[in-house]
Order: C-alpha cells, then structure tokens, then sequence
C-alpha cells in the first residue's frame, strides 16, 4: 500500500449533552491512499458528518473528539495547535457542505469569499489572488468568471452555488477534500453534473476524496472503496464492487437491498426494521441486532473487527458468508 | 400629525396669563392677544400656522420674540452632539460586549455584561444621571456637572468634543444618554452572534482556514450589522427626541432643555416648531437607513430586482 494520505485510527467523537454522552464516532479506523477516493455510507446520524468534521478539527460544542488518531500525510492533527491546525484547513484539507444555500455567506461577494481564502494561506496580492480565483471559477464550469467573481451568493442558483464552495475548496490545491453530502440538496440532473466535474477534477489534480453520501447510487459510480457506518461504527470496509455485490454485514445487505434498482417491478421493496436507535441509548453490544435478522445470544456481546479476503472489514458476529 | 401637535398644544392653558403683568387691564390683554392672532378660531389659527409653514415660516416665540425656527436651530448642535456622541458610544461599547457575550454565553464576563444590560434597560435616566452627578460631580469631583464647557466653532456650529474642557462636560451627559441604547445593542449583537456562529457559513469559513479575527470581524460582523443598524436608526430619532431627560439633569443648552423651557411657559410656536422638526428628523433617518441596509445587504439592492 503507498504512503497513506489519510490514516484513521481509533477515531472516537463524543456529545457530552444534558442528557448524556452520545458517541456519534465510536471506534473507527480507516486509511485513504494518495488519489483514492473513498465512500462514507450510512442513514442520518451514523456520524459521518462528524467523522468528516471531526478530521477537519471543526466539531462544536458540546462534541468532543475524545481519543484515537487522524495522521494526515504522517502529522497526528489532533496534536497540532489551533493555529497549526487552521494553516491545514482549507490548505491541505478542505470541505464542501451538504447545503449550498447555507454555506456561503449572504453579505459577501464571491471574490471576497475566494480572495480571503487564498490570502489566508499563501503571500498573493489582491490582484494575483483574484487571477486564481477566476480560474478556480472556470474550471468548475462557471460561464463569464470574471462577472460572477463581483455577485453575491443570492444571484446564484443552488447548484452554482456548489459549484463555488467545491471551487473554494480547490483554491488552495489540497492534498484531500471532504465532500459531505454536496449533491444531496441539488435535483438528479445538477447532481450528475457535479459528480462528474469532482471526479475529473480530482483525477486531474491527484486530490484524495472523501464522499460522505446515503446514496449508493452516487459511491457505485465514484468511490473505489466505501466504509459503511451505522450508529458511528463503520460496521463493514471494502472495495465498492465487492461490498455493493457481496455484502457481509447484515445492515449493508439490507441498505442494498432497500434502493428500488434490485428490485422487479412491481414487488415490494425489501426495507430494514424497526428505526435507527438513538445514540443516547444504543442497545447493548452490536447497535444493529435490535433490527437485525440474524442476531441471537452472541450479538449482546461487542462483536469484534473480522478480517475477509480482499482486505475487507465487517464488524458483526455472523458476517454472511454467501454472496448476497 | 401638524394637525394633532397644533390642537393638542392649543387646548392647554392660556398663555396669555404668563405673559402678560398681573396688574396689565383688560385693553392691554386684548392687545396682546390680538397681536398673537389668539383671538380668531383654532381652525383659522392652525391654517395661518399651515401657509406660514409651508413658506418655512413656524411662528415667533411668545417669550423671546424670535422666530421659533432660529431658536431652535440655535439650540440643536448641542442636541445633535449629544445624541451622536451617545449613539457612537453605544456602538463602540455596546457591540464588541454584545459579540463576546454572544461568543462566548456561558462565560462569566457574559453573563455579567447581560445583567448589566438589564440594568440599563431598566433604571430611568433621569435618576442615574442623577447617581452619575452624586457619584463624578460632587463626590469625586472628576466631572463638572453642567453646561457645555468650552466650545469651539466648527461652519458655524459650538462643538465641545474639540476642547478637553468640552469634552469632560460632554462625558457624562453623553455617557447617561447613551445608558439605555447601549443596552439595546448589546442585546442586539448577542443575538445577531448566537444566530449568526451556527450558520454553515461561518463553519464553511473556518474550513476554508480563515483566522478568528477575520472571522469575527467581517464574516460575523457585517451580518449582524444588520439588524443593530435597523434599530440604530429608528432610535436615533429617539435619542433627539428624548434627549429632553438628559439635558435637563445636566443642565445641556440643547433642544430638549428648550422645549422643556417652552412647554412650562407655554411657548406655543415654539413647541410645535420643535415637534415638526423632530417628525422631520425622524423621516430623514428612517430614510437614510433604508440606504445603509442596501450597503449592509446585498439582497435589498434594487438592481438585483431585474437580474
């Protein structure tokens, strides 16, 4: 395996809320190679979010990263001062948001918003830092840059919108970029587009990618590998083809089996029991057995990480064996 | 509103028993009455009072036989220093505690500089301009307790915030004025922070790798400017207004010590010149924030209407 750009170990994120301590990140342990692209499934509240937040170092109060590592081309950041750590963000690493329509800010044109974000990282004029913001603005697929650099985020539509924040967070020629949900709030067809756009660029450039997503649909045709989460453990690893064809975890199975393309027309689509527990009060040992068709005695008890042929992980005491 | 303000200040009392000599007789009163136009009806009086005023023309004053207008003119650079001095004041105070209270809520210092904020909002100004006089003037002797000091004139207005004299009688009048509003921003600027810190945005400008005080002072700044400046600017008018408190704890010669002044001497043009005059100021600054919101906020420019 080449050197790693991104190296997960032991990851815990908690919530230390009034109600208790939620662990949104519990455990998880993941490495993204220079280039690769890498797929982070699961439904709302599986803590994808904050595993991408908690890598940029961006998790609010009351959340807390209490434990593990994130070595980032060698340098723990958990480690690093908050001024080393701003010097990563958005240098080496950058972020774009599910929402669009909230992440620029409404009272500043977009050059200042893309000047700043050149400025805070390299020595460039006003000027130079305007030429590279322009060109950002092109490559993304913006038409007439140069009038657009002086609009405010309102005149843009939303995916426009999201065309900036991914130029944004090329700005700077980063070493990974975190995506977390970018097209979930853009309609089918804006979607397909930017999908496509990220992916060129990314290729182009040799940026590492991170796609956060509940659409399997989306990581099938992007991701090379896919980390499948469920009440913030990644409950199954792999390569996408074989975790999509093959899966092992019963909650993968059942996340396939429930998108409506496996499906003969006209049948009921299968879906998973029950409702994602609260991360308040998870059920004992696995999170998943509550709503698990296979769960039994064993499944009280923390299951460990198993290890499958073609360096694949799942996390549960009766992986499948068959292929699904 | 020239219609309210002219019945409402003609109904009250009888002037010419302030006017005139106890021991004046019945010819001598009727003189004067007739000479102030008292003797026709209200509905003529207030359509003389109309034409007049559309030709700028708001009257004579009853005691200093001044056109009502220059006195009050005269009056009103000691009003407009005091209130700007206030308002400035409550901006340059007010906003930086209201961010660090809205930064940081659980703090200490915040919950302290919300107290407070009550405190303004609560105590009449009257009285702690009288606290401030016991306390500064007479206790501690730190501050002379009334007048304008030395003045210097600047195009033909006295200002007294040039001369260090000016200025230390100008401190507490402007400082007690400003007691209320200040409050107000505070409040203001703490919720405009809490509302605004959560937004993606402000999350999306910290991954891009922004400094705080970038983030601070134009990412959060510059939208919570706009509600402060909204409610700024509809007090400001206010602060003329009610300056009348104030000036007259601390003996202030401005507008409002003059109003005071005409109303117990039932000075009539000149009470009616001094409300129009506030009804005017009140449209210029409403008028003048609606341009500064299209400055603050891009989304209420007009040109964006068409594109």
């Amino acid at each position: 395996m080449p050197e790693s750009t991104l190296d997960v170990r032991h990851l815990r994120t908690h919530f230390f809320t009034r109600d208790g301590v939620a662990k949104a990140v519990e455990d998880i342990s993941f490495s993204l190679g220079s280039g690769e692209v890498l797929g982070l499934v699961g439904e709302s509240g599986s803590g994808k979010t904050v595993t991408g937040f908690s890598i940029l170092g961006l998790v609010d109060a009351p959340g807390k990263v209490v434990g593990g590592e994130i070595l980032f081309k060698g340098r723990d950041l958990l480690k690093l001062s908050e001024e080393e750590m701003r010097k990563v963000r958005g240098n080496q690493l950058a972020m774009v948001f599910q929402d669009p329509m909230m992440t620029l800010n409404p009272v500043l044109r977009i050059d200042t918003q893309m000047i700043e974000a050149i400025q805070a990282h390299q020595n460039l004029g006003k000027v130079a830092a305007r030429e590279l913001a322009r060109d950002a603005l092109g490559k993304v697929g913006i038409a007439s840059p140069d009038e657009r650099l002086r609009a405010y985020p309102h005149q843009f539509s939303g995916g426009m919108r999201q065309r900036v924040a991914i130029a944004i967070a090329l700005l700077n020629k980063p070493d990974l970029i975190i995506a977390d949900e970018p097209t979930t709030a853009l309609d089918v067809t804006i979607q397909g587009q930017i999908l496509h756009e990220v992916q060129r660029l990314c290729r182009e450039t040799g940026t590492s990618l991170i796609w956060i997503t509940h659409d399997l649909a989306v990581v099938a045709g992007l991701a090379e590998r896919i980390c499948v989460m469920y009440a913030g453990r990644i409950v199954e690893a792999g390569s996408v083809d074989e975790v999509l064809d093959r899966p092992l975890h019963p909650y993968s199975k059942g996340l396939i089996e429930s998108v409506p393309s496996h499906n003969q027309r006209g049948m009921r689509l299968n879906q998973i029991p029950g409702m994602t527990p609260s991360l308040l009060s998870l059920p004992e040992g696995c999170a998943f057995r509550t709503r698990c068709p296979k769960a039994d005695e064993a499944c009280a008890g923390m299951p460990s990480v198993q290890k499958a042929e073609g360096g694949r992980h799942v996390f549960c005491h009766h992986p499948h064996r068959e292929a699904a | 509103m020239s219609l309210l303000v002219f019945v409402g200040v003609n109904v009250v009392g009888d002037p010419v028993d302030m006017l005139i000599n106890p021991e004046a007789d019945q010819a001598e009163i009727d003189r004067v009455i007739r000479h102030f136009g008292l003797d026709k009806p209200i509905h003529m009086q207030y359509w003389h009072f109309l034409t007049n005023a559309l030709q700028g023309d708001l009257g004579k004053s009853f005691i200093f036989g001044m056109p009502a207008l220059q006195l009050i003119l005269m009056r009103m650079p000691a009003t407009l220093e005091l209130a700007f001095s206030a308002l400035i004041l409550a901006i340059v105070i007010g906003i930086p505690l209201g961010v660090y209270a809205g930064l940081k809520p659980e703090a200490k210092v915040s919950r302290t500089i919300m107290a407070s904020s009550i405190l303004g909002f609560s105590l009449p100004t009257f009285w702690v301009g009288l606290m401030m006089i016991m306390v500064f003037a007479v206790m501690l002797g730190w501050l002379p307790s009334t007048g304008r000091g030395e003045t210097v004139m600047v195009g033909g207005m006295e200002l007294s915030f040039l001369t260090l004299d000016g200025l230390s009688h100008l401190l507490m009048p402007a400082l007690n004025l400003s007691l209320f509003k200040m409050s107000l921003v505070i409040r203001l600027a703490r919720a405009g922070t809490r509302e605004v810190v959560h937004q993606d945005y402000m999350k999306f400008a910290r991954a891009k790798g922004l400094s705080e005080s970038r983030l601070i002072m134009v990412h959060l700044l510059k939208n919570i400017m706009i509600p402060v400046v909204t409610v700024l600017g509809l007090e400001l008018g206010g602060l003329i207004a009610f300056s009348v408190v104030t000036e007259t704890v601390f003996a202030w010669p401005g507008m409002g010590k003059l109003i005071i002044d005409s109303i117990h001497l039932l000075d009539r043009p000149v009470v009616v010149a001094y409300l129009m005059i506030i009804v005017l100021m009140f449209v210029v600054i409403n008028l003048v924030v609606d341009v500064l919101y299209s400055i603050l906020d891009p989304r209420v420019r007009l040109q964006d209407v068409q594109s």
